[in-house]
């Protein structure tokens, strides 16, 4: 975590200039953020969450076209909440964290949306298959933290996590919701 | 004679039951053995809707009980009478509890039973994988409870038709020719 260490230092020296407020660097406090995702089996909610996440975030409430956001997912991580099936989503056919352990989101640009809402573009790589996507997100403080959360729906099947008998989107749905909160650590 | 036999809805209920009985035990014995695959979910889901309707309709037959209650028991030794009585009893316990404890096991495994796939049901218990291992013993156990208890259900049924040719199949089997 190299470059969350630099970029941490890069913050504090940002923070502590006169007009500098907490939006607009911000790295996160990965114990506080989260990523979850949520598909259905046989109609069945079947959520999991990514416990490792690492994020860097540049944003500026004034000027959030000037922002970039970079997150990646430990995909090692994963916690469906069953044992046996937190080993078989690391396999082959899911996620194959042995040849692609990280899913990657980074933005290309950002943009205001009114009041606390904003988007952003970006691209979204899973194993080997990247997919532009447009990602919803709100931007609150709290306290001494900024906190982005939204939520994407993203089609399974387009970075080919589920492969071969898996393809069957009767069994498991193709659409899997994923759900983040991204905290920005307190920056003084 | 239209009070020596069970009512027609009784029969019916009475052999449904068991067609899914056996239904839900052949699907639970493969399921178990298979990998994780497609076919494991499917078959995890169709055993579940096998059992809960197994307790919608056990809940229907004690209802149906008291609305059209069954024949008077058959002329029989005190002993016969009551363990035939014990038995009825313990089936109808077990058809809820196997059930339930499959519902059970399913909440605290984070696999909510959504019946038929369109009806989601409430969880009974908060996740814990360990609970959930033990309800699965549970389950298990009232399982091989039910086999011995339905042998013996079965045993009797036979016996009383063949060796004492009294009415006790017939009744609930009335396209049985009785015996005369």
């Amino acid at each position: 975590m190299n470059a969350s260490r630099s970029v941490a230092a890069a913050l504090f020296l940002l923070a502590i200039l006169p007009h500098a407020f907490a939006q607009r660097v911000s790295a996160i406090d990965a114990a506080r953020s989260e990523v979850r995702f949520s598909g259905k089996q046989m109609g069945v909610s079947a959520d999991g969450r990514f416990g490792r996440i690492a994020a860097q975030i540049e944003f500026d409430a004034a000027k959030p076209a000037a922002g970039r956001v970079r997150v990646e997912v430990d995909l090692n991580s994963v916690d469906i909440g069953a044992t046996e099936v937190n080993t078989e989503v690391k396999r082959k056919p899911w996620f194959h964290v042995a040849a692609f352990p990280t899913a990657i989101f980074e933005s290309t640009a950002l943009r205001a949306m009114g009041g606390a809402r904003y988007e952003a573009d970006g691209r979204i790589s899973i194993k080997g298959h990247s997919r532009d996507v447009v990602v919803p997100f709100t931007v609150r403080q709290q306290g001494r933290d900024v906190v982005f959360e939204g939520s994407f729906t993203l089609l399974r099947l387009q970075f080919g996590v589920g492969d071969g008998v898996w393809k069957d989107t009767d069994t498991v749905s193709n659409e899997v919701q994923v759900r983040f909160k991204l905290v920005g650590a307190a920056v003084k | 004679m239209c009070r020596s036999v069970y009512s027609l809805a009784a029969v019916l209920l009475h052999w449904l039951t068991a067609a899914l009985i056996l239904a839900a035990a052949g699907i639970g014995l493969y399921m178990v053995d298979l990998d994780f695959s497609p076919a494991k979910l499917r078959t995890y889901s169709w055993h579940k809707w096998v059992g809960i309707t197994i307790l919608l309709l056990t809940a229907l037959r004690l209802a149906w009980r008291q609305l059209a209650p069954p024949p008077p028991p058959l002329a029989l030794p005190r002993w016969q009478a009551r363990l035939a009585a014990s038995v009825h009893l313990a089936l109808y316990v077990l058809l809820f509890a196997i059930p339930v404890s499959g519902w059970l096991m399913s909440s605290a495994l984070g696999v909510s039973v959504v019946y038929l796939g369109m009806v989601p049901l409430p969880d009974l218990v908060g996740k814990d994988e360990a609970l959930g291992e033990q309800l699965e013993q549970l389950h298990w156990i009232l399982n091989r409870a039910l086999l011995v208890l339905v042998i013996l259900h079965a045993a009797a049924a036979l016996k009383h038709h063949f060796v004492d040719r009294d009415a006790a199949l017939v009744r609930m089997l009335p396209f049985l020719h009785p015996r005369t």
